[in-house]
């Protein structure tokens, strides 16, 4: 189980509704490697049912009800839907919903942008005032560096990496800001998959210094 | 960890299939504006009661008085979010829907039946309002790493949980309340907050860590 969360202050965001697309696939994406945090977004939840069960309500329509009721016929009770067995075979496990959702393919499939020894995949574009990215990293590289803008969350899906004397690995979630200093150094024996969140546009100073630009220090 | 420090539920409590009847609330059919609610009442037993009347036997009268119940205050919810009162209802109707054709899938033992409601309420909102996806986790992913076995002794039953929350969170000081209005019901994250309060986000977060911190020790009185 994953040793570095989220923090509090995410996961309560993330329970009442009010955290960016990006930064939520992020965390959601722990939440299903991470039995605690999901105890605690529950409890937040249980927040969110509290104040909404105590709201002073608003008037509803009597036509709203009759409409409601009149629909239930047509409507079939929702089953969670059971993966079959060649389904699960195309999956790849190292990726968690939500965020397989989202690459469409599995990790060795994706179009990376090679630069060194490290990949980058870009996702969530249209999300422009997040960079949302998965890197690829050999083993025993050093990780892109943070450009410094923003709180960059990162989240090791395979492999690790090791910051300032902290070892991450799959699930656990690195915060880093501009007030952090980082060099982490992906694991030695394996390559590092993660995805990682930044709150700030990607930075484009220029044509070449766009795909140099994360990988400074390479 | 600063969040309330709440297990996983034991299955079992509450969910006991009784048809028609029995929850018994009153017979009003047109919708009134409802009381603020700060105690446990008969009302949690009832709510539960008639989801599972819904799950188990697709009984409309129990649904019909899930909607009374809850249709206004989700209504209240998406038109504190913004809403127009014609998107609130909109939305309205599709969360009530929701609850209809998934009510299989509600479980007494994970969360209380506001609760559960709240989330599709939230849900549907960041899509409709928002118009953005709300992206989850999936409970049967089977990348997902799995609950440990439940501990029995530190169980608080979700329904009581709801019904002392609710006295807990009445009984804040209205500066911690009104945060976590803010934060629940202004599409505001701890940041966006901190900004227009115009406070230091150490400040807002320290606050807000106080509240939960008072509801915590509220639940923590039920062990
Ligand atoms: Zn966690």
């Amino acid at each position: 189980m994953p040793s570095f969360h989220p923090s509090d202050d995410l996961l309560m965001d993330y329970a009442a509704g009010s955290l960016s697309e990006p930064k939520a696939v992020l965390v959601a994406t722990h939440l299903a490697l991470c039995p605690t945090c999901r105890a605690t977004v529950d409890a937040y939840e249980s927040v969110g049912g509290a104040l909404i069960e105590s709201m002073n309500s608003d008037r509803v329509d009597s036509s709203l009800r009759d409409s409601v009721l009149s629909q239930l016929d047509e409507i079939e009770p929702e089953r969670p839907t059971v993966m079959t067995r060649e389904a699960l075979a195309q999956v790849d496990l190292r990726v968690p919903e939500p965020l397989r959702g989202y690459l469409g393919s599995g990790l060795d499939d994706l179009d990376w942008k090679t630069r060194g020894r490290v990949g980058e995949w870009r996702i969530l574009k249209d999300q422009a005032s997040h960079t949302s990215r998965l890197f690829r990293i050999k083993a025993g590289a050093p990780m892109p560096q943070h450009t410094h803008d923003g709180t960059e969350l990162t989240l090791v899906l395979a492999g690790g990496f090791t910051d300032h004397g902290k070892h991450f690995l799959r699930g656990d979630v690195a915060t880093a800001d501009e007030t952090i200093d980082h060099r982490p150094i992906a694991d030695a024996d394996e390559d590092c998959y993660c995805f990682a969140v930044t709150d700030a546009p990607l930075r484009l100073t220029g044509t070449f210094s766009r795909f140099l630009n994360p990988f400074i220090d390479m | 960890m600063n969040g309330l420090n709440v297990t996983t539920a034991v299955p079992c409590p509450g969910v006991v299939a009784r048809p028609l009847g029995l929850p018994r609330r009153s017979d009003i059919h047109v919708v009134m504006p409802v009381a603020k609610q700060t105690v446990a009442s008969s009302d949690d037993v009832g709510l539960i009661e008639w989801m599972a009347a819904v799950a188990n036997h697709r009984d409309r009268q129990a649904f019909a008085r899930l909607f009374d119940h809850f249709a206004p205050r989700v209504k209240a919810y998406m038109r504190h979010l913004g809403a127009e009162a014609a998107v609130a209802e909109d939305l309205v109707q599709d969360v009530m829907l929701t609850v209809w054709r998934r009510a299989e899938q509600f479980d007494a033992s994970k969360a209380g039946v506001a609760t559960w409601i709240f989330t599709i309420a939230r849900n549907k909102r960041i899509d409709g309002i928002r118009r953005e996806r709300r992206p989850e986790f999936d409970p049967n992913d089977p990348a997902l790493v799995a609950d440990p076995e439940p501990d029995i002794d530190t169980t608080v039953d979700s329904q009581q949980r709801g019904a002392h929350l609710r006295e807990a969170i009445a009984e804040l000081p209205k500066q911690q309340a009104h945060l976590l209005h803010l934060a629940y019901f202004e599409d505001k994250s701890h940041s966006v907050i901190a900004e227009e309060l115009g406070l230091p986000l150490g400040t807002v977060k320290s606050r807000i860590r106080l509240a939960m911190k008072k509801l915590k020790s509220q639940l923590a009185e039920l062990r």
